[in-house]
């Protein structure tokens, strides 16, 4: 680890003057991946600056007219477990304790959490080519072993998949994400946030040097009787995502009146796409429905040689999910699929 | 007033309170005056050579005292075999920093010593290497051609080849009426104790050093240093009092303890290097391994014809190996068998042994290909076992020294509802899951190792005991106490054991669940010797009540000798030293393996593992919902710590079979999932209810204690019975390891 200096910024524009001053500076919340990429000797941040101290961004407050505001600073264990979060929207809930460990759910944050690199071992090794740590050297993972890269929206240049868990939920739930940059405020709708890697995967989202998440604003809609979360992975906690899925749903009887369905683990970025779920409308709450939003999803997925399964599994996982929404009180700790 | 026997009483760890209190002190623990800290640098290319380097820029950074590398290391043995150790495998052992060769990714190249580890681990990222890079074959399957027989050296004698062919396996497997012919593949597995290797050596001057090491054996380690250094052996102490698990990786000196050693002699002063995480994968690992089982029965299930082949990675310069596919004849008599062991060297470190090496790799086969052939015969795979059930050992026709596997078989059956079992696959189900019900048989060795023990009573009455025995976690210190305690007519609150110093006397390493036979055996033989002298001196106290009684005429309780017949004539351990003027009354004496009259037996300890797994129906996703192992290893000296290592070894054989794995890329040479985040070992979420069965042996031949060891045999069986388990869910078998359940769907 290299030397550097580390400050707390008082405000937002004392930070964001801080790194127009110090190019090289990096903002630290949780510090939980920050840390370890700056430990594998994969950033070296000559400047730190802590946005914990930040006053304004550390409370979830509800929004006149339905929707939630969730500070950027708030952690991801206190968002997963307050109350208007567990009550109104617990699908949310679900996703972010399906992730991690309880010890680094507490560190973690919810800017941080959007903001988390891949988790490709070839990103994580600084001795290998990887176009995402080092454009232009080459994809380890393509010719690799890729049982947990995308299959969905990769490039030629990189397969690696966004690892987050809340942010499949997010994306379920059509959230906005506010931001303070050098040129003021501005707010980017989720599906927006995150970018599929195309010819330049070292950017994984439309932040600009700078930019501040400062909240991530829930709208009203909140999906709170027909919800899931489906998390499958190599052990039953502490692991991520090989295939996830978030799936809320609004019924009138049986009848499917709005879905929603992102998954995980399978993209650059939170995976939805809306002509599924166009589907599902006015339709019956069934395997049979959901099988074909599944078929919608996996279009044009491409398996990989060790991550082929993930096609059949997600579809899998999307029929099982959709009727684990019907009946949330069966879902299992740590998303595991219903008993 | 007798002391009640500690021995078979579930005491709790001695040393407990200190390790949840974080008062242990490991080897990267000791804070010394002045101390440097020491951090490597390993190579990021598989093969080749270093061309240049260039540390200046490291040894600018403020606060770096020394940069090591092949070019300025110090000068050192000379000979291969000064750096050989205990347990070295035949061929050349490894030296770092010997030279510009490369020979696996992450092998030492440099150390870097500097006032903090931070500013150590800084300046190593500055050094500048030129490496000159040639092809590499990290590979196991794609290099069937190039494996050969292994080697035989030193270390063989633990490891015997792969045993000759009896009677015509080719014609009897023809012919047999029910057969299975089936492959198995393992993946690489690292140990990862959650204790990081480190040294810390205090530099005392005069030649003299005292090593806090991450070690299972010290004077392993103290004769290494010794050697390699060329200093004299009573000048080199290494002491391991506590040891964070180790699994079979501290069995060798591991390359911090050389690169430590030398950068205090060199540097002369107080240095110590810690490993990372990452590179706990460059230490030796559980090789890759290949195998090929074909049974053949006759029409009523007796086994007929047994082959095993295996074929496991070594290095390109010590050939590895380990006792694969000798265990099928050791349980089941069949009149043909053809087995065979093969290594196929790679550029790759050398592996080193790993909890039940061997074992539990070709009990995983043996014991899955059983239940295939349970299957194609039609009958329950408890009852092929039972059908072909030996109370000799079928490859030598010796008696066992004691077999107690049938009652393991039976109880653990019972207590697991076997019999209820609908033997079907993918019948059984509850709710959305697939129920399936699979067994398993273990075996394992049942070593003793020679042992030196010194035994003291004190002034006060007490017992001391010293020995040089490491205890890596798995409860030696208590162990060793309840046997001296019970031995010497003690409370076991007057014994104190010492141990983890290579001063002590004379222990070999600890691995191959040996120590508790070893040490302990040498504790009752001193403790004999100990008796006498205290009873020689006791008579010699004028007016002694015990002035004519022979040995078999009294008896040693709490602190006391009285005579058999009349206890209320008693002379004290404490009257006794004071009749020796308050000196101390000591022994010292070796524990030797009764290697003349064991040659007519077999050693071995038994296991069976009756697990149940529920697989999801849709998304195949699995869970070791319940798992009973009962094990027959003669006798239980402490219930609690032995069902410590039984269930622990469970959970280790859940490990092995659905999650543990270092993914090797075969295109760049190099393990890739280097951290705990990516190398999967079971959470709490994994683990259900697992339940112990000790079907303890009254075993008077195997050694003093009648013990045999439970440190290995608990993770035997668990891999087949998961794996049998899995295939009774679902009809499908996944022959490799871990089982990811996507190869179910
Ligand atoms: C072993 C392990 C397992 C994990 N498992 C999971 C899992 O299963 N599922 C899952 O979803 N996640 C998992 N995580 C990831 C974890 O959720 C993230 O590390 C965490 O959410 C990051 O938040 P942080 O506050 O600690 O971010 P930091 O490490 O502090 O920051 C991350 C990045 O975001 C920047 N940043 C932080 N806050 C802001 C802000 N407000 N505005 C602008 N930039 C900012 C930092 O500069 C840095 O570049 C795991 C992490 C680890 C270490």
């Amino acid at each position: 680890m290299n030397n550097f200096t580390y400050t707390t910024a008082g405000s937002i524009t004392a930070a964001l003057q801080h790194t127009k001053r110090h190019p090289q500076a990096m903002y630290i919340a949780g510090g939980t991946n920050l840390l370890d990429l700056w430990k594998y000797n994969l950033l070296h941040p000559q400047t730190l600056v802590d946005l914990n101290g930040v006053p304004g961004y550390h409370t979830i407050e509800a929004k006149e007219g339905g929707g939630l505001q969730l500070g950027a600073l708030v952690t991801n264990a206190a968002t997963a477990y307050h109350p208007l979060i567990e009550q109104r929207y617990p699908l949310l809930s679900k996703a972010i304790l399906a992730g991690a460990s309880a010890q680094i759910r507490n560190m973690a944050t919810n800017g941080g959490n959007l903001l988390q690199r891949t988790r490709c071992y070839y990103y994580y090794d600084g001795d290998v080519p990887c176009n995402k740590r080092e454009p232009g050297t080459g994809c380890s993972a393509i010719k690799g072993y890729n049982r947990i890269h995308a299959i969905l929206g990769a490039s030629e240049h990189c397969i690696a998949v966004f690892p987050s868990d809340m942010c499949v939920a997010l994306a379920a739930l059509e959230a906005v994400v506010q931001i303070t940059g050098q040129q003021g405020k501005r707010s980017i709708p989720f599906a927006d946030f995150h970018r599929l890697p195309g010819n330049a995967p070292e950017k994984d989202n439309a932040l600009q040097a700078g930019d501040i998440i400062t909240s991530i604003d829930l709208p009203a809609k909140e999906f709170a009787h027909h919800y899931s979360y489906l998390k499958l992975r190599d052990r039953h906690s502490y692991a991520f995502a090989l295939v996830s899925v978030a799936t809320a749903l609004e019924l009138e009887g049986n009848e499917i009146k709005e879905a929603r369905i992102a998954l995980g683990g399978v993209a650059h970025k939170p995976w939805r796409i809306p002509e599924a779920e166009q589907l599902l409308q006015g339709k019956p709450a069934t395997a049979e429905s959901f099988a074909q939003a599944a078929d919608k999803l996996l279009e044009g997925a491409q398996g990989y040689p060790h991550n082929q399964f993930k096609i059949e599994l997600a579809k899998k996982a999307i029929i099982r999910n959709g009727l684990m929404a019907l009946h949330p009180e069966t879902q299992l700790p740590g998303a595991q699929p219903s008993a | 007033m007798k002391t009640t026997p500690a021995v078979g009483t579930p005491l709790s760890r001695i040393e407990g309170k200190q390790k949840v209190t974080g008062t242990a002190r490991y080897a990267a623990d000791y804070n010394v005056p002045g101390l440097l800290h020491g951090y490597v640098v390993n190579s990021p290319i598989t093969k080749g050579r270093i061309v240049q380097v260039d540390t200046i820029p490291a040894l600018a950074v403020e606060g770096v005292v020394e940069v090591l590398t092949h070019k300025n290391r110090p000068g050192l043995a000379w000979f291969d075999l000064q750096y050989t150790d205990m347990d070295a495998p035949p061929g050349t052992v490894f030296k770092p920093l010997h030279n510009a060769d490369i020979l696996y990714n992450g092998q030492p190249v440099a150390l870097v010593v500097a006032t903090s580890f931070e500013t150590a681990r800084y300046a190593a990222t500055l050094i500048r290497f030129v490496w000159e890079e040639e092809p590499f074959d990290t590979c196991l399957q794609n290099h069937p051609e190039k494996a050969r027989p292994a080697k035989k050296g030193f270390a063989t004698a633990l490891r015997p080849p792969p045993p000759k062919p009896t009677g015509n396996f080719e014609a009897a497997f023809a012919n047999a009426a029910f057969t299975v012919d089936a492959d198995y593949r393992h993946s690489t597995e690292h140990h990862n104790p959650i204790e990081l290797f480190a040294t810390t050596t205090i530099y005392e001057g005069n030649g003299k050093l005292t090593i806090y090491d991450k070690t299972q054996g010290t004077i392993n380690n103290q004769l290494f240093v010794a050697n390699v250094f060329g200093l004299h052996y009573k000048n080199v102490q290494v002491l391991a009092p506590f040891v964070g698990g180790a699994f079979g990786s501290g069995l060798r000196p591991q390359y911090q303890l050389f690169l430590c050693v030398m950068a205090a002699l060199h540097l002369k002063r107080n240095v110590r290097v810690v490993l990372d995480r990452k590179q706990m994968f460059s230490l030796g690992h559980r090789p890759q391994s290949l195998q090929n089982l074909r049974f053949g029965a006759d029409a009523t299930g007796k086994l007929t014809a047994m082959s095993h082949l295996a074929v496991s990675e070594t290095s390109q310069f010590e050939d590895y190996t380990e006792q694969v596919v000798a265990w099928s004849h050791k349980l089941y008599p069949a009149p043909n068998t053809l087995f065979d062991f093969k290594v196929v060297p790679l550029h790759l470190n050398t592996p080193i042994d790993m909890r039940a090496p061997g074992g539990c790799t070709g009990m995983h086969a043996i014991e899955c290909a059983m239940d295939e052939l349970a299957y194609r015969i039609g009958i329950d795979p408890l009852q092929l076992r039972l059908l072909n059930y030996s109370e000799t050992d079928p490859s030598t026709g010796k008696p066992f020294t004691s077999k107690a596997l049938k009652t393991c078989y039976l109880r653990a059956a019972t207590q697991f509802d076997w019999f209820k079992r609908d033997g079907r696959p993918g019948v059984t189900t509850r709710g959305n899951k697939l129920v399936g019900y699979g067994m398993a048989t273990g075996i394992w060795d049942a070593y003793q190792f020679p042992a030196r023990v010194e035994a003291i009573i004190t002034a006060e009455g007490k017992l001391v005991v010293h020995n040089a025995t490491t205890d890596i976690g798995t409860g030696t210190l208590t162990v060793m106490t309840q046997i001296a305690a019970d031995a010497m007519g003690l409370p076991v609150a007057a014994v104190t054991f010492e141990y983890g110093d290579s001063k002590k006397p004379f222990s070999m390493f600890q691995g191959g669940s040996a120590i508790t036979a070893s040490t302990g055996s040498a504790i009752m033989v001193t403790a004999e010797v100990l008796k006498k002298k205290l009873l020689k001196k006791a008579q010699s106290i004028p007016n002694s009540p015990l002035k004519n009684a022979g040995m078999e005429e009294v008896i040693f309780t709490n602190g006391t000798i009285r005579l058999r017949q009349t206890p209320r004539q008693a002379v004290s351990f404490k009257q006794i030293i004071a009749a020796n003027n308050g000196k101390p009354i000591k022994t010292t004496r070796m524990g030797m393996p009764h290697a003349i009259k064991l040659r007519k037996y077999t050693k071995a300890t038994h296991s069976a593992c009756f697990v149940e797994v529920e697989v999801d129906k849709d998304l195949k996703t699995i869970t070791v919902t319940r798992a009973i192992t009962a094990v027959a290893a003669g006798k239980i000296i402490n219930p609690k710590t032995a069902r410590s290592q039984i269930s622990g070894s469970m959970v280790w054989g859940i490990s092995k079979a659905l999650h543990e794995e270092t993914i090797l890329d075969e295109h760049l040479g190099k393990y890739i999932n280097t951290n705990l985040g990516e190398y999967h070992i079971p959470v709490h979420a994994d683990i259900n209810t697992l339940e112990v069965i000790f079907a303890e042996e009254e075993d008077t031949l195997i050694n003093e204690l009648g013990s045999k060891g439970v440190g290995e045999i608990g993770l035997v069986a668990m891999p087949a019975a998961i794996a049998n388990a899995v295939f009774h869910a679902t009809g499908k078998r996944v022959n490799k390891l871990p089982i990811h359940f996507d190869e179910l769907l």
